[in-house]
C-alpha cells in the first residue's frame, strides 16, 4: 500500500454534544482512498453519530472536517454527496411505496430508462442484482441494501459509508457485501465500516478506529490485533463468557402449543402466516431466527395475546394445556404468561411515565391495588427491587422510561416480567441495540430462569444470539415455519440458507466464498 | 335545456368546486401536511374574491386576489404547523375557524349581493351536438381549467422529480432530508399550493357557481374536499371521479324537486354529508389499501433540527 498517501476525508476534533451527554469527544480520523476503515465501538459509543457528522446530516459543536486536505466550511450532505460520499444507513433510507428506480431517481438526474439500463449494469458488474421496476416494499431487507449500494455507486463514488450494513442480513448475504465492497476497494474507493462485530471487521477492514463513550480508544491494524484486544478496546474489559449448559429438565407436556395458524397480515407489506405450527416446553429456550418482514411482528402480536381478533377458525393456540386463542393479554398474563416486545418505547414502556408507573403496568396484581387504589409504597419496592437485581443504571424509580439508556431500559423491561415470576416468557429481539455488557447480563438471566424450569420463546434477527442461548430453533421465511432444529446440530450457515430459501439462487456465487 | 342537460351541466359545475379544492388538498397531503383549514380558505377566498369582483368588475382580478387570499390563509397554517412544529390537525381546524370568521367580516358589506357570471365558452360546432354538447361543451372555462389541472398534477406527482420529491416528504421526511432534500421548503410550497386552490375553489363558487355573496355559502364543501381525498386514496383520477360524484349527489335536490318526489329538503341537503361518512368507512374500513396509497407521514410534524 503506498505509504505517503493524502487522506481522502480527515475528520479532526470533531465535538458534538446532545444536551448533557458528549456524543463524540474530539475525534480525529483520516480515510486513505482504497482501504476498508472500520469504525468499531458498541451500542452507544457514538458511531452512528460520528458517521451523520461525516456525511453531513448533522454538524459538529466543534472540529473540522477536510476533503483531501482542504478545509471545507459548509458541510452538508449535498456537499458530501457532490464530493463523492454515499451513505448506507442502518435504518434505509428508501421510501416504500416508491420503486427502485424512482428511488434512485431522487438522487440521481437523467430520464427513468437510462437509470434502469444503470442499475442493471452494475448490479451485473458487482453482483448486486435487482429488479429497477419492483416497489422497494416488496422487496426483502439484503434486496433493500442492495438498492441503497447501488444508488452510491451511481454518483462518482470516492468513499461509501456503510452503519451496521450486516446487523439484520443471513450469512450468505453478508458474504455477497463483502465480496462487493472488496471489489469497490480495488477500484479505489474508501469505505468507512461501521461496525460493533469484531470478526467482521478482522475479515474485511485494513484500518479500525475504535470509539468507546465518544472517544478514541485505539487505532489498529484488526487483522494483527487478537479479537479479545479488539474487545477490551472496545468495551474497556473482555466480554464475559455466557455460561450454559445443556437443558436437562425439559417439561413432559408442551407449555405453548400452537397449530395450523393461519393470518392475514393486517400490514400489506408484512407476509401472511401460513400453516404455522410451535411448542414451547418448559425448561428450554426456543429461538425463532428469519430475517425481519417475514411475520415476526404478526406472530409476535397473536402469541402475546395483542391480537384476538382475527379469524383464527383452524388454528389451536395451547398455553399450559388450555386453548387461549380469544383470551388477550391480561388472561395469558394470568396463566403464567409473560412478554417483553421489540419496541422499547411505546410498547414496552411508556416513554414519558416513571419506572414505578411502567412497573405498574404489568406487575397491578402483586399486590399493587387495594380496592382499586394505587399503593405507591409496594409499587416502589418492586421498582426498586428491579432496579438493584438487574443492575439498571437510572436516577431511581421516579425516572422516566425514555430517560434511560436502550440497554438499561431493556434490562428494567425483562427484570419487570421476571419478577412476576412467569412459566412462560417470551422476547421479541431481546437485546437489539443494547450494550455487550447489558445484553449478556440478560442472557445469562434468560440461561438461569430456564435451568429453573421455565420455558422461553425469542424471536431475534440476530443469530450470533440465537446459537449462543438456544436449545431450538425455528426458521420463519415469508410466513411459513421451519421443522424444529437442535442447536448443537447446525451451523450458522445452514441456518442462513433456511432464512434466504428461494432467494438463494442469486446469491450462490457468493456462497462459494 | 332539457332538465337532464341542465342536471347533468350543473353537475360538471358544482363538481368543479369540489375538485379545484381537493386537487390543493392532495398535494398538501403527498407532502405529508393534513390541512384541514380548507373550508376556511375557500370561505374567506369566496368573499374576497366576491368583493374584488364586485368592485372591479373583472373575474381575473377576483380570481387572483382570491387566490392569493388562500395563500395567505394556508401560510398561516404552514407557520404555524411547519416551524413551529404545532399539531397540525389542530392548527388546521383552528385556522380554518378563522377563516370561516374572517370571511363574513370581510363580505358584511356585500351580503345579498350578486354580480353576473361570465358567459361559457361555446365550442363551435360540438356545442351544438344534442345532449353531450349543452353538458360538455358549454361550460365555463374555469370547469376544464380544473380538468387540466387534475391531469398536470397527476403528471407532476407520478412522472416528474418534483413529484417524487414531494411524496418522499410525505413518505419519510427524516430520509428525504438525508437525500438533502428540503422538507421545509416542499411542504410550505405543498400547502401553499393547497391554499391557493381552495382559493380559486372558493373564487368560482361565489363568482360564477352561484354569483352571490351570502355568509356561510360554502356551506361543508370544504370538507367534502377533504373526504374527497381519502375517497379517492390519494389517486388523482379517483378523486376526479370522486368530485364529479359529489357534484351529482350535491344537485340531488334539485333532481327530486324536479320529479315532484316529497322528501323532507333538509334531508336532501344532508345527503353529500351522509354519503361521504358511508363512503369513508367503507374506505377506511381496508387498512391495507390505505396503508398502500395514503402518505406514510401525513400528519406528522417534522422536527429537522431533531438529534437522531
Amino acid at each position: 500500500m503506498n505509504i505517503v498517501q493524502q487522506p481522502l476525508l480527515t475528520l479532526s476534533k470533531l465535538t458534538k454534544i446532545y444536551g448533557s451527554l458528549v456524543a463524540n469527544d474530539s475525534i480525529d480520523l483520516k480515510v486513505f482512498p482504497g482501504s476498508i476503515h472500520a469504525v468499531l465501538g458498541e451500542n452507544g459509543a457514538g458511531k452512528s453519530t460520528l458517521m451523520k457528522l461525516a456525511y453531513g446530516v448533522i454538524q459538529p459543536d466543534d472540529g473540522q472536517i477536510l476533503w483531501k486536505d482542504k478545509k471545507i466550511d459548509y458541510w452538508n450532505t449535498a456537499v458530501a454527496r457532490d464530493l463523492g460520499i454515499g451513505m448506507v444507513f442502518q435504518h434505509f433510507s428508501l421510501f416504500e411505496t416508491l420503486s427502485v428506480v424512482e428511488n434512485i431517481a431522487l438522487t440521481i438526474k437523467g430520464p427513468q430508462k437510462d437509470l434502469i439500463d444503470r442499475i442493471r449494469m452494475i448490479g451485473a458488474d458487482y453482483q448486486l442484482e435487482i429488479d429497477p421496476t419492483a416497489m422497494v416494499n416488496s422487496l426483502s431487507v439484503g434486496q433493500r441494501q442492495r438498492v441503497e449500494i447501488i444508488r452510491c455507486l451511481m454518483q462518482d463514488l470516492k468513499l461509501l459509508i456503510l452503519d451496521e450494513p450486516t446487523s439484520v442480513l443471513p450469512p450468505q448475504h453478508v458474504y455477497a457485501l463483502f465480496d462487493a465492497l472488496r471489489k469497490l476497494q480495488k477500484d479505489g474507493v474508501a469505505i468507512l465500516y461501521i461496525s460493533h462485530k469484531l470478526e467482521e471487521i478482522r475479515e474485511l477492514c485494513d484500518v479500525a478506529t475504535i470509539l468507546r463513550d465518544g472517544r478514541v480508544t485505539g487505532k489498529v491494524d484488526p487483522n494483527e490485533t487478537s479479537a479479545q484486544e479488539l474487545a477490551t478496546l472496545m468495551i474497556g474489559r473482555s466480554i464475559p463468557k455466557i455460561e450454559r449448559r445443556e437443558s436437562d429438565h425439559k417439561s413432559k407436556n408442551a407449555i405453548l402449543n400452537i397449530t395450523n395458524l393461519n393470518v392475514k397480515n393486517p400490514d400489506p407489506f408484512g407476509a401472511d402466516l401460513k400453516d404455522l405450527s410451535l411448542a414451547v416446553f418448559g425448561g428450554e429456550i426456543v429461538g425463532i431466527a428469519g430475517v425481519s418482514g417475514n411475520g415476526q411482528q404478526e406472530l409476535g402480536r397473536i402469541i402475546s395475546g395483542e391480537d384476538i381478533k382475527g379469524d383464527l377458525k383452524s388454528s389451536t393456540i395451547e398455553m399450559f394445556g388450555q386453548s387461549v386463542i380469544r383470551k388477550g393479554v391480561i388472561e395469558r398474563r394470568d396463566l403464567g404468561f409473560s412478554f417483553v416486545p421489540e419496541e422499547r418505547l411505546g410498547r414496552g414502556a411508556v416513554p414519558s411515565m416513571t419506572l414505578s408507573q411502567n412497573a405498574l403496568l404489568t406487575a397491578f396484581k402483586k399486590g399493587m391495588l387495594k380496592n382499586g387504589f394505587i399503593q405507591e409504597d409496594v409499587v416502589a419496592k418492586f421498582t426498586d427491587k428491579c432496579i438493584t437485581e438487574f443492575s439498571v443504571k437510572s436516577s431511581g424509580n421516579g425516572a422516566t422510561a425514555n430517560s434511560l439508556s436502550g440497554g438499561n431500559l431493556q434490562k428494567f423491561l425483562v427484570g419487570r416480567e421476571l419478577l412476576l415470576e412467569p412459566k412462560l416468557l417470551f422476547l421479541a429481539q431481546p437485546t437489539w441495540g443494547v450494550d455487550v455488557g447489558s445484553a449478556n447480563e440478560i442472557r445469562q438471566k434468560l440461561i438461569s430462569l430456564r435451568d429453573n424450569g421455565v420455558g422461553i420463546l425469542i424471536i431475534s434477527e440476530e443469530l450470533e444470539e440465537l446459537f449462543e442461548i438456544t436449545d431450538r430453533m425455528y426458521v420463519l421465511r415469508s410466513g411459513r415455519i421451519s421443522t424444529s432444529i437442535k442447536t448443537s446440530e447446525v451451523c450458522p450457515d445452514e441456518i442462513g440458507e433456511y432464512m434466504i430459501g428461494e432467494e438463494r439462487e442469486g446469491a450462490s456465487n457468493a456462497t462459494a466464498v | 335545456m332539457t332538465p337532464l342537460e341542465f342536471f347533468l351541466a350543473g353537475t360538471m359545475s358544482a363538481a368543479t368546486v369540489f375538485l379545484l379544492a381537493a386537487l390543493g388538498e392532495l398535494v398538501a397531503e403527498k407532502s405529508g401536511m393534513l390541512n384541514l383549514g380548507v373550508e376556511g380558505m375557500m370561505a374567506i377566498s369566496a368573499a374576497v374574491g366576491f368583493v374584488v369582483t364586485y368592485q372591479s368588475g373583472s373575474h381575473i382580478i377576483g380570481f387572483i386576489v382570491a387566490g392569493a387570499a388562500g395563500i395567505g390563509v394556508s401560510m398561516v397554517f404552514a407557520l404555524v404547523s411547519i416551524t413551529f412544529l404545532a399539531n397540525q390537525v389542530a392548527t388546521g381546524l383552528a385556522v380554518g375557524i378563522l377563516g370561516l370568521g374572517l370571511s363574513a367580516l370581510i363580505g358584511k358589506k356585500h351580503e345579498s349581493l350578486t354580480v353576473t357570471a361570465p358567459d361559457p365558452i361555446q365550442i363551435p360546432v360540438l356545442s351544438d351536438i344534442p345532449l353531450i354538447g349543452p353538458v360538455l361543451f358549454q361550460q365555463n372555462i374555469v370547469v376544464y381549467l380544473a380538468i387540466v389541472i387534475a391531469i398536470l398534477i397527476s403528471f407532476c406527482l407520478n412522472k416528474t422529480r418534483l413529484g417524487l420529491a414531494i411524496r418522499a416528504c410525505g413518505e419519510n421526511p427524516k430520509a428525504a432530508e438525508a437525500l438533502s432534500y428540503s422538507v421545509l421548503k416542499i411542504r410550505y410550497g405543498a400547502v401553499a399550493f393547497g391554499g391557493l386552490m381552495a382559493g380559486f375553489a372558493g373564487a368560482y363558487a361565489s363568482t360564477i357557481y352561484t354569483p352571490l355573496w351570502a355568509d356561510g355559502m360554502i356551506a361543508g364543501r370544504g370538507w367534502i374536499a377533504v373526504a374527497l381525498v381519502v375517497f379517492g386514496t390519494w389517486k388523482t383520477g379517483r378523486i376526479f371521479l370522486g368530485a364529479y360524484l359529489f357534484g351529482m349527489v350535491s344537485l340531488g335536490e334539485l333532481v327530486v324537486q324536479s320529479f315532484g318526489v316529497a322528501l323532507p329538503s333538509q334531508l336532501l341537503s344532508a345527503m353529500p354529508f351522509i354519503v361521504t361518512i358511508v363512503v369513508l368507512a367503507i374506505i377506511s374500513s381496508d387498512r391495507a389499501r390505505l396503508r398502500l396509497h395514503a402518505p406514510y407521514a401525513l400528519g406528522e410534524t417534522y422536527d429537522g433540527s431533531e438529534p437522531k
